[in-house]
């Protein structure tokens, strides 16, 4: 209107500046953005005031400082010597490590309650039926707890550890497996490994091309396979295939040797897996529904498969819906994977608090605690919405 | 953008800007609100534990009373705020709490960097280590490999990986923040030792061992652990008052005043007594107090002897020796500086 009227050579008197709907915007936008500014100012201002009235000295001095605390479960080497510099990057790493790992056995899991959700058999559907109801609606650190209550109670001490295979052990103590000792050719297979990703990347472009040009369909899913699987077996073959297994054997108290999964790490994981997975389930059964039947319908006129059907015409659809809500699932997760405290897998939030009580900086440590978490999360945002632009309806 | 936005904006940042916390001089604070809040432990037989009806006991908890006794007169003007060993000092920085009671071990870092002044100890402990009868351990230098259960954010955290840092073993804790978790952590078999404060270890196993016969307490004690009650640095009135009742309760002993016969040393001839109970007055002027402030606290909570003893002592089922807690007349660290 503004505008309009200015083009009609009309100059805007000083009153009409009060109605003018820019003005008013812009005005409106200064006192919001001032008002968060002094707010944030005098949060900064009151905390640090208080700390120097309280006589609590502050700064990020105290991440070089010797931790001096010892943590059970490190993905990386650490000591009571190293700094809590190191001591928060070791949480980061087993924050993440749960969550990546919980995030795809949730997803798989998930689908597959989803899936028998929407089950023709009377008694798979409704298993799943109450398989989601009690999961969901059970507090999660209830669920940790009997988790890593019934994992310490149902298993016996480390000297009458159950022997399930040779080499692997089940006690109280954990699981522990033997694992392969390294060997610099592992390298090599990694590096083999990648190439065959790459390659078959590659032939399915080609396959997707020859298709569309010829109409002929190409075996893509088991040449990946025989790529990613063959190439560092092949590797492994030609470099005279170095194998020795550092096995876990009873030294005093507990196993020496090999790998081992701590009764807290799996209680963490199974906890979330579960409880997120009767989500996923309800999630991807929406999808689906959403999908019209006679998308199927179409599909079979066409003359494709079920599972062709289901591949391209049924998921792809479903997929738009599913990415979305799946999207806060994971952050779930990743922040669920805080509750750790409560039988003490150490996590970032873990070892943030043992660090803040030995330092006292807590200012300094829940800010970083959510700098963190922010980071990661918004990691996952970022990528789960880079996904949703793949995979959504392109309309033609 | 809205009016009505701006209005809830504008709301928001009024109820942010309400009053800044500000805790005043402590002591006019406790008259105030006519109690004292003092933090205690989530849970600690013999220093702090809740009843069935929710009555607290112990040592720290009767330190707390006999302050009230002397600050308001009335030991019962209490209200305890049961603390996590995480939670303890946030609480206090925060003016949540007025003092901490709360087994806490009196250290350089705490007194400096985490703004603390700490009242001279009430117990003297250690820390040790309890094991299963069955592994057969004599001393904690055989737990190298050893799983062990312990609680974060105490200095228990810290000597652990000390001690085994300085004797080359190693270990795995398994850290768990509630005493009541990390105990049946324990007692499950998930660690092979369990460490704490000794005084903590001998209440576990009465008050939570399955069968008390099985645990053993092994004969190391590898620390010191001073455990005092701390008030927030920048207040020394009540900083004061918190260190010479803790002086007050010892020089009772020291010089027979009990419970009991409280009212007869009214008529002591001994200079120390009769100042100790106000009968020459100016002691408790000096606090800030009433003259009556230490007669209050021994006749409604008694001596520190018999604190000790009702609730950590031959009275109790602790039964712990006073050892290090013993008067310094009897070999003990107990000494009170003089109250003139």
């Amino acid at each position: 209107m503004a505008i309009d009227a200015r083009q009609d050579g009309i100059r805007p008197s000083r009153a009409s500046l009060v109605n003018d709907p820019n003005v008013r915007a812009i005005f409106y936008q200064v006192v919001i953005v001032g008002a968060v500014i002094a707010l944030g100012w005098y949060l900064v201002h009151n905390t640090l005031e208080n700390m120097a009235r309280q006589g609590i000295a502050g700064g990020w001095g105290f991440l070089g400082r010797e931790a001096a605390f010892e943590i059970s479960e490190t993905l990386i080497p650490y000591s009571p010597a190293d700094t809590y510099g190191r001591a928060f990057l070791v949480g980061v790493l087993n924050t993440l490590h749960v969550a990546i790992l919980g995030i795809i056995f949730a997803t798989i899991l998930g689908t597959f309650i989803g899936i028998a959700r929407l089950s023709t058999n009377w008694l798979v559907k409704k298993l799943a039926l109450v398989y989601v109801e009690i999961f969901r609606n059970i507090p999660l650190p209830l669920q940790l707890l009997f988790w890593w209550s019934w994992l310490r109670e149902a298993t016996p001490g480390p000297r009458e550890a159950w022997h399930l295979m040779p080499g692997v052990w089940l006690s109280n103590r954990g699981l522990v497996y033997p694992v392969p000792v390294h060997d610099p050719v592992y390298l090599w297979m990694g590096a083999a490994l990648l190439v065959g990703i790459a390659a078959t990347i590659g032939v399915k472009r080609w396959a997707k091309r020859r298709q569309a040009e010829t109409g002929q369909p190409f075996p893509t899913i088991w040449t990946g396979i025989g790529l990613i699987v063959g190439l560092p077996l092949v590797v492994f073959l030609l470099a005279g295939a170095p194998l020795t297994w550092s096995k876990p054997e009873l030294k005093g108290f507990n196993f020496a040797g090999g790998a081992s999964v701590t009764p807290e790490f799996t209680a963490l994981l199974v906890g979330l897996v579960v409880y997120t997975a009767a989500f996923i389930g309800e999630i991807v059964r929406g999808g689906v529904q959403a999908v019209p039947w006679g998308q199927t319908e179409a599909a079979g006129a066409l003359g494709l498969s079920r599972t062709q059907a289901l591949r391209l015409v049924i998921l792809p659809q479903a997929l738009r819906i599913i990415v979305p809500p799946m999207t806060s699932q994971y952050l779930n997760i990743t922040k669920n994977s805080s509750l750790a405290i409560v039988i003490g897998f150490p996590d970032l939030v873990s070892i943030a608090n043992t660090t803040i009580n030995q330092t006292g900086q807590a200012v300094e440590g829940i800010a970083l605690i959510m700098a963190i978490y922010l980071t990661i999360s918004l990691s996952i945002s970022l990528f789960m919405n880079w996904y949703n632009r793949w995979v959504a309806l392109v309309e033609r | 953008m809205r009016p009505r936005t701006v209005f809830a904006a504008a709301a928001v940042t009024a109820a942010f800007l309400a009053g800044p916390a500000f805790a005043g001089p402590t002591l006019d604070k406790v008259k105030g609100q006519g109690m004292i809040v003092c933090g205690v432990s989530t849970g600690l037989a013999g220093f702090s534990l809740a009843d069935s009806q929710g009555k607290f006991t112990g040592l720290d908890v009767d330190y707390c009373r006999a302050l009230a006794a002397a600050v308001l007169g009335d030991a019962n003007k209490v209200k305890f705020a049961p603390l996590s060993a995480q939670q303890r000092f946030t609480a206090l920085q925060s003016g949540e709490v007025d003092l901490l009671s709360r087994n806490t071990t009196w250290t350089l870092q705490r007194d400096t960097q985490l703004g603390l002044n700490f009242a001279p100890t009430m117990y003297y402990d250690g820390q040790g280590f309890m094991v299963p009868k069955k592994l057969g351990v004599k001393s904690a230098k055989e737990l190298n490999g050893a799983t062990v259960c312990v609680q974060p954010g105490t200095t228990t955290e810290l000597n652990l990986a000390d001690f085994f840092r300085a004797n080359k073993m190693q270990f795995k804790p398994v850290v768990i923040e509630k005493l009541d978790e990390v105990e049946s952590a324990f007692f499950s078999g998930r660690c092979d030792a369990y460490t704490t404060d000794a005084s903590g270890l001998a209440a576990t196993r009465v008050s939570k061992a399955p069968n008390p016969d099985d645990y053993v307490i092994l004969p190391e004690i590898i620390s010191k652990e001073p455990l005092a009650p701390a008030v927030r640095h920048g207040d020394d009135e009540w900083f004061d008052i918190v260190k010479w009742t803790v002086y007050a309760l010892i020089e009772a002993e020291e010089k027979g005043v009990t419970s009991k016969n409280v009212d007869e040393m009214l008529k002591s001839d001994d200079p120390n007594v009769k100042r100790l109970l106000g009968v020459t007055p100016g002691m408790g002027k000096s606090l800030g107090l009433d003259e009556k402030w230490a007669y209050n606290a021994i006749k409604q909570v008694g001596n520190y002897g018999e604190i000790f003893d009702r609730n950590v002592g031959k009275n109790s089922p602790l039964k712990l020796e006073r050892g290090l807690n013993d008067l310094w007349t009897r070999g003990g660290l107990q000494y009170a500086m003089p109250i003139r």
